[in-house]
């Protein structure tokens, strides 16, 4: 059995410790926003918060993350439906194409700001998530958004 | 602009293809109903699965007006990123003058396609065709629309359809200042029947068409609820993970089930011809299944190959004899004949689409009846690849088409589908196959490998007076088992045989050859390595005349939309403007899947070997514009998509086997790479509207590699770059 508390919610699971969160949360719990790209940590559209850090979900053993806080893409709005200023900036910047990656861009730059609410260049480089549809300016131009208005 | 005509003959069509019902059959449900309160910003919804059914009061097709004023349109083609979703209910809304606002999409259902005598039209979403081909009848659908409700109005006034106007989602009785919505009367335009259809507008009675409008998947993309084929989940659902044969035409000998003694939900291994399944009740243990088997594979011929192999193959290809694609004037005998002689071998190699997400079906096979729910950029094809596969007859295939994660191109042939049919017929359950990254590379239906040897000499003014171009190249044809008419496909020449330079003797000629992958669509096709070959030569030739870039290609064209490309980007990237040392600036341009789109880049060579893309400008006509904000975007995502390529690209091969299988190996340009652009827009109108998707793929390689050339005098012959040691070439 392992619990694991997603969005704020508790689930008790009866899964295999070394299951990858990635599928526990796609099969198990149905929370499908979060996506498989590589399975080996090198794309990042499984990119979710692990107690407020940017984890690759695919490469992260369940037994490894019970207890902790775990927000993906479907927690990242507020209860009332307010979408998190990154979301809202994505949104104002039309950032997504075919979308798949832009759950684990979303979270990954949400991470990026809480840990650096004005970050520069150099550091949105430092988001090596993989977006095929190359978003990449977009999403530079949505993050330096997102920073300017929780300024 | 230029003036459209009206739709006649065969584009003409019949008025039971537009209907108007007074009641959503299925457009409110699938519009997000199920999330009260927010569903006003779900103009797309999460699950796109489109409604099959036909309800009893509904003739067939394209509008549904609801009575609360909501306008479902349904949209033909696939969303994988490329906007359709967005400029198809545009195309739609421009005629049927209607408040944007209370717009919503719906995918059209392929299996109505099939049963209602092709209702919609071309439903594979390739080529670039998304606006393209479609411009004309979906515009006729809002048209006809439109004149249905003004109609109906008229009717209930008692009046002639011509003293009423339809504005804003109302029809208008200005004489006697009354109004009906469209959703009052909707009912009534349902049994309307028009003598005639009314003629679509043309491009300078747009009002709609043409704005900056935001895309109506974005809502549904930044929170997660977007469904993609890989998130399917219906009933009694079972997991499949595969392997197929690490060399292409190989086949399974033996499977050892051993190792899966013991493994949790694990319900059946299932084999095929060329691969092995492993079904469980959870995605991950079916992959940890697949990679607990012991698989003996009878790999055949193929794996009697490797990279050096096949790009001698190719190279050896270049002295075959040719299949004509062009010939104008007589090149091999002015080449006989000439002095001085420049020529050049280019090569590039297979690539792979990587798609974000991994290619994945799920098949649910009934004894009369077969669902796929997937991702594919050809539901019509996949539907009739789906009726092959199964036995069924095309009726009795539903498609269900998600929002795509990423096509390319290889979600035009559905390998992955038929895989899935199978294990459902074994299972008897609907199965969820899930490729891995590396199933999703090994299985991949490359971009053909090239080679092109090109000898050119120059007349007295410095132009070009003749031009011999001789190419191998894989046959996409051949790939998918289509036939080869006359030797040569054009997708093969493409970007070459059709150039629009002035050269008075120019011969283009190519020779289709096959190793044991298999090819197909790659975003820009022939343009993706006929542009880097050709626009790298021509500019070989400029320095070899002693001319500029810029000036030689401006004096081989008069075609306006080239000029009107050329001399935008020589406007926006200030091309007279020196660089400091180290840095250049190249430039390319082509015509490519309807459109002629050019690209300046600027690079920066460090310490002899070091490239960095600093900045790429572009510029495109596609003639007709009908989203700017999505053009820019398709502008971007290619010139990304092309920068891969550049930079990383390629499938290197061993014992007939594929090495790069995941993302640490095919590498592909992240944020850090990624190059400031700009992108402009220069429509210059016309009868022809142009495509968006692929073009933007096209003149990225050549205009870097002749900023590489401009900043190093290192030619660039090769791709991709990070094979390439500048300080190792010779300098020119």
């Amino acid at each position: 059995m392992v619990t694991l508390k997603v969005n704020g919610k508790t689930h008790a699971l009866d899964i295999e410790g070394e299951m990858p969160l990635l599928w526990a949360l796609r099969d198990e719990i149905g929370l499908t926003g979060t996506k498989f790209g590589c399975g080996i940590a090198q794309c990042g559209a499984c990119t979710v918060h692990v107690d407020g850090v940017a984890m690759r979900s695919c490469s992260v053993p369940v037994a490894s993350v019970a207890g902790k806080n775990i927000t993906t893409i479907e927690g990242l709005a507020s209860a009332d439906g307010k979408l998190h200023p990154v979301q809202a900036a994505w949104v104002a910047e039309d950032v997504p194409q075919c979308g798949y990656c832009q759950s684990g861009q979303i979270m990954a730059a949400a991470a990026l700001l809480k840990e650096k609410p004005n970050p520069t260049d150099a550091d949105i480089n430092g988001i090596t998530n993989i977006c095929r549809c190359g978003t990449y300016i977009r999403i530079r131009r949505a993050i330096h958004r997102a920073a300017a208005t929780k300024a | 602009m230029g003036h459209i005509e009206p739709v006649s003959g065969q584009d003409t069509l019949s008025r039971r293809q537009f209907i108007i019902t007074g009641v959503s059959a299925a457009g409110g449900f699938a519009l997000g109903f199920a999330f009260p309160g927010l569903a006003s910003a779900r103009p797309l919804s999460a699950a796109p699965w489109s409604n099959d059914a036909v309800a009893s009061n509904e003739i067939n097709a394209w509008i549904v007006i609801d009575p609360d004023e909501t306008i479902t349109i349904r949209i033909p083609h696939a969303e994988m990123g490329q906007g359709a979703g967005t400029s198809n209910p545009m195309l739609v809304a421009e005629e049927l003058e209607c408040d944007w606002a209370k717009i919503k999409g719906e995918f059209a259902s392929p299996n109505r396609n099939v049963r209602e005598n092709n209702v919609y039209k071309d439903q594979n979403t390739v080529g670039s065709r998304g606006v393209a081909t479609s411009w004309q009848y979906l515009q006729q659908a809002g048209a006809s629309a439109r004149a249905r409700l003004v109609q109906a109005a008229a009717n209930r006034w008692n009046v002639a359809a011509s003293e009423c106007v339809a504005e804003n989602g109302a029809v208008l009785h200005k004489a006697s200042n009354r109004r009906f919505t469209y959703g009052q009367i909707a009912a009534d335009a349902s049994k309307i029947k028009l003598d005639k259809e009314p003629e679509i507008k043309s491009p300078d009675q747009f009002k709609l068409i043409g704005k900056p409008l935001p895309r109506l998947d974005t809502p549904v993309k930044v929170n997660g609820e977007a469904k993609f084929g890989i998130d399917t989940k219906v009933p009694d659902m079972v997991y499949a993970a595969i392997m197929s044969c690490p060399v292409v035409g190989g086949t399974l000998a033996s499977v050892d089930e051993s190792g899966l003694a013991g493994k949790r939900g694990i319900i059946k291994v299932v084999k095929l011809k060329d691969a092995v399944a492993v079904v469980a009740d959870n995605t991950w243990r079916a992959m940890e299944g697949v990679n607990a088997l012991k698989i003996n594979w009878n790999y055949g011929p193929g794996a009697n190959t490797d990279s050096a192999q096949m790009k001698q193959f190719y190279r050896d290809g270049l002295s075959e004899p040719m299949v004509e694609a062009r010939k104008d004037g007589d090149a091999a005998g002015v080449l006989s004949k000439a002095g001085r002689i420049v020529e050049a071998v280019y090569e590039v190699p297979h690539l792979a689409h990587a798609p974000m997400e991994p290619l994945n079906a799920t098949a649910h096979l009934q004894g009369d009846r077969l669902d796929v729910w997937m991702g594919t950029q050809s539901a019509l094809s996949t539907l009739q690849q789906g009726a092959e596969a199964s036995g069924l007859k095309q009726e009795q295939v539903y498609i269900h088409n998600a929002y795509i994660g990423g096509g390319f191109g290889r979600r035009s042939k559905n390998d992955e589908m038929v895989q899935a049919i199978a294990i459902s017929k074994e299972v008897g359950k609907p199965v969820k196959l899930t490729w891995t990254r590396e199933q999703d590379i090994r299985g991949d239906r490359y971009r053909p490998q090239a080679a092109v040897k090109f000898r050119a000499t120059l007349g007295p003014d410095g132009m070009p007076l003749a031009v011999e171009t001789k190419l191998a190249v894989g046959s996409i044809n051949r790939s998918l088992g289509r036939p080869v008419d006359n030797g040569l496909e054009g997708q093969a020449v493409d970007g070459i045989a059709n150039s629009a330079y002035k050269i008075p003797n120019f011969y283009v000629g190519g020779v289709m050859k096959n190793t044991h992958l298999l090819v197909n669509f790659w975003r820009s096709v022939g343009g993706s390595q006929n542009c880097f070959f050709y626009e790298s030569f021509i500019d070989e030739l400029a320095h070899a005349a002693g001319k500029d870039a810029y000036e030689f290609r401006r004096a081989m064209v008069d075609r306006v939309d080239f000029v009107g490309v050329l001399e935008k980007l020589h406007d926006k990237s200030n091309w007279k403007q020196k660089l400091p040392k180290g840095q250049g600036r190249g430039i390319a341009v082509a015509e490519n899947h309807g459109a002629v789109v050019g690209t300046v880049a600027e690079v920066t060579v460090r310490n002899g070997d070091q490239i960095r893309v600093d900045r790429l400008v572009v510029a495109v006509d596609c003639y007709h514009v009908v989203n700017p904000k999505i053009i820019e975007a398709q502008m971007e995502s290619g010139a990304m998509f092309g920068l891969s390529a550049v930079l990383y690209g390629e499938m290197s091969v061993k014992a007939g086997q594929v090495q790069e299988l995941n993302f640490d190996t095919y590498r592909v340009v992240r944020q850090a790479e990624a190059p400031k652009i700009e992108v402009y827009l220069v429509p210059s109108g016309g009868k022809k509207w142009g495509g968006i998707g692929e073009c933007g793929t096209a003149t990225i390689a050549p205009a870097i590699a002749n900023a590489i050339f401009a900043a190093s005098g290192k030619r660039v012959r090769e791709l991709p770059l990070k094979n390439v040691k500048l300080s190792q070439l010779a300098s020119i």
